[in-house]
């Protein structure tokens, strides 16, 4: 991997987990309302992966999703001005931190409702394949979604149809407070086999590992292959949203997952590949300070919402 | 005077059904560790794991199972982390659940208790997919019945009797009144379901509300005080509904503001709108309102969502528009 890409990726992981931990100030100062879950621990997955994407390639999510926006190169200033409820938020403050979209750059949001977003990733691929083109649509979802009906019905519909969508599957090893063996009766992989799917299980910690093999699976897509299965093992450092008081897990097991910080293996990546040095790797960092508290500032300072926004958008207007 | 909390109320009714009735069980997600809103806290310690069941994320598969465990005696409780999630069940719940003692007279002892509305802090609310009020979707649906408790003595009394009842009963229990105390005697009693009940009595207007919008109603009564005088009718139960109360406040008053927290358009009040106008017409002094959350999804901005919400203030204006017909 080239010097500057290396250097990109830390750059992005960086942005979103200062950009989420911000978010958690705002929130405990009462800026940010509603739940806030947090992509902290998971970030190599969005950025990895979205590096892999082709340009007229889509992506779709769950409500943890300021990583992937931020990923797509969302505006930041406007995602922190959604999470403050602000008229010039992405979705005009309307929606809040679990309903970030980015339209126009194929990134079709994040969505509240488990599993509910991917019978749409198949509808999205489907167009696609309809048009015969080459794209391909991420699709991205917890281990806790690979237990709802949506998911099975999405898997074998891409599975007959053969549609163009790479499914990853961030397992942090929980669904709130509810690990993935009290919840799945089989391992999560093998799911992916019972859809007549192509499956892999990948160090999602690994920024690099992530990026390849998203390009190798984009690829077989792309070739004909079919639609592509993804287990990403991660985890998540923070509560599953704001106020969880992780009483189902032990601060050994924490610290445990903290030895494979995303950025920290990065991090030592770059340096031991001598791409930069720490000091190149501190400029950054500030680079992404000031970015943070340009967009806390700009979301800070917009205007709120008019009352009349209550019922902007319900319908197309004429 | 014995004071607990809502939520307190709701735990109490499902400790002490579970107590009288090893056939009552619990399924949810999440709720061996006490639930998004902490109702099933520490029930686990009480009956184990195999009582307090954690299910996977599988809406469809928790309700269709628990009717299957209906089915065979026992007296299953579901969870619904959030009502709106009960979407993603609507059809075992519509098709399966509503119609099976209709096709086999089967009896379907089956109790799904879910968290429903908004709640609107400073900060802002739960957004578009975490508050919704759908109560109208299961009252269009013959074969369910419908329970929105208004205060910690209806939570619990109305919770035992739908755990008693042998027909599918929806309990929306009313996010914004989890913390809201009153009094809740000990022990099993029941509130039945299909009883209205008088919250307040007045000769000029009538207020007919339920579930959350009981509180401010009462308020704006307070405030009326020696301007109108106003009666509160809570109807507890929507499916069965208690005509004859709201008939009979119809009959009196003359006057009627309907108040609920869903959505105007097709909302239930629409329906109470029609049932007095069609059996209590002669009687009426000026047109039926409704006051009710716009027809919007529940925006998450703080800002938005403080216009969202019918309000102590907006319930007087109505007051004051109507009683001067
Ligand atoms: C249909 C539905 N049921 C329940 C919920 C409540 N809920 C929100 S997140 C969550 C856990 C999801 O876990 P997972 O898919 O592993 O995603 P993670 O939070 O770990 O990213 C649950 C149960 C929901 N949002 N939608
Ligand atoms: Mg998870």
């Amino acid at each position: 991997m080239d010097k500057e890409t290396l250097l990109d990726w830390y750059r992005q992981m960086v942005l979103i987990r200062r950009f989420e931990q911000r978010s958690a100030e705002l929130y405990q100062q009462g800026k940010i309302g509603g739940f806030l879950h947090l992509y902290i621990g998971q970030e190599a997955i969005a950025v990895g992966s979205i590096a892999a994407k082709a340009e007229g390639d889509h992506v779709i999510t769950a409500y943890r999703d300021h990583g992937h926006a931020i990923a797509v190169g969302a505006d930041l200033n406007a995602v922190m001005a959604e999470l403050l409820g602000k008229q010039t938020g992405v979705s005009m403050g309307k929606g809040g931190s679990m309903h970030l979209a980015d339209v126009s750059r194929r990134y079709w949001g994040g969505y509240a409702v488990v599993g509910g977003h991917l019978p749409l990733a198949t509808g999205i691929a489907l167009a696609e394949q309809y048009r015969e083109t080459e794209n391909a649509v991420l699709c991205y979802m917890g281990d806790g979604a690979t237990n709802i009906g949506y998911f099975h019905e999405s898997l074998n519909l891409a599975g007959v149809w053969q549609l163009p969508v790479l499914w990853i599957i961030e397992n942090n090893n929980y669904g709130m407070g509810t690990s993935v063996d009290r919840a799945s009766a089989a391992p999560i992989l093998d799911k992916a086999k019972a859809y007549g799917m192509n499956g892999e299980q990948i160090d999602g910690m690994n920024v690099m590992e992530v990026y390849e093999t998203t390009q190798d699976c984009l690829q077989k897509i792309r070739d004909g292959e079919g639609p592509q299965f993804v287990e990403m093992i991660t985890y998540r450092y923070e509560g599953h949203s704001m106020g969880d008081p992780l009483r189902y897990r032990t601060k050994e097991e924490v610290e445990k997952w903290r030895e494979d910080d995303p950025i920290g293996v990065l991090e030592r990546h770059i340096l031991d590949e001598k791409a930069a040095d720490q000091e190149a790797l501190e400029a950054i960092d500030g680079e992404v300070e000031e970015r943070i508290e340009a967009a806390v500032q700009f979301a800070e300072e917009s205007p709120l919402p008019e009352p009349e926004a209550l019922y902007s958008g319900i319908y197309v207007e004429a | 005077m014995r004071e607990r909390s809502y939520r307190a109320a709701i735990r109490e009714a499902l400790l002490e059904a579970m107590s009288a009735d090893e056939r009552v069980f619990l399924l949810g997600e999440d709720i061996e560790y006490a639930g998004v809103y902490g109702v099933t806290k520490g029930l686990v310690d009480k009956f184990g794991c195999d009582r307090v069941i954690d299910t996977p994320i599988a809406e469809t598969a928790i309700v269709g199972g628990a009717m299957g465990a209906a089915l065979m005696g026992l007296l299953p409780v579901v969870e619904i982390q959030f009502a709106d999630f009960i979407a993603a069940a609507m059809d075992q719940l519509v098709n399966m659940v509503a119609k099976y003692h209709y096709r086999t007279r089967t009896p379907l002892p089956l109790v799904i208790r879910a968290p429903a509305g908004a709640i609107l802090s400073t900060h802002g609310s739960t957004g578009p997919f975490h508050s919704q009020n759908p109560e109208a979707w299961f009252a269009h649906t013959p074969g369910l019945k419908v329970a929105l408790p208004a205060t910690p003595y209806d939570a619990k009394g109305l919770l035992l009797a739908a755990i008693a009842d042998m027909n599918p009963v929806l309990f929306l229990e009313q996010k914004a009144l989890y913390n809201e105390k009153g009094d809740v005697p000990e022990g099993i009693y029941t509130v039945p379901l299909g009883q209205a009940r008088l919250a307040r009595e007045g000769n000029d207007l009538s207020i007919i509300t339920y579930g959350a919008m009981l509180s401010p109603a009462l308020r704006a009564a307070d405030l009326l005080d020696g301007e109108v005088d106003v009666e509160v009718l809570d109807l507890r139960t929507i499916v069965p509904l208690d005509k004859e109360a709201v008939l009979t406040t119809a009959r009196k008053t003359g006057k009627i503001l309907i108040v609920h927290e869903a959505t105007r358009t097709a909302g239930f009040g629409a329906e109470l709108a029609a049932l007095i106008a069609e059996s209590a017409f002669e009687f009426l002094d000026g047109p039926i309102m409704r006051l009710s959350s716009p027809d919007a999804p529940v925006p998450a901005a703080p800002e938005l969502a403080g216009y969202y919400l019918p309000d102590v203030n907006e319930i007087v204006t109505a007051v004051r528009r109507l009683s001067a017909y």
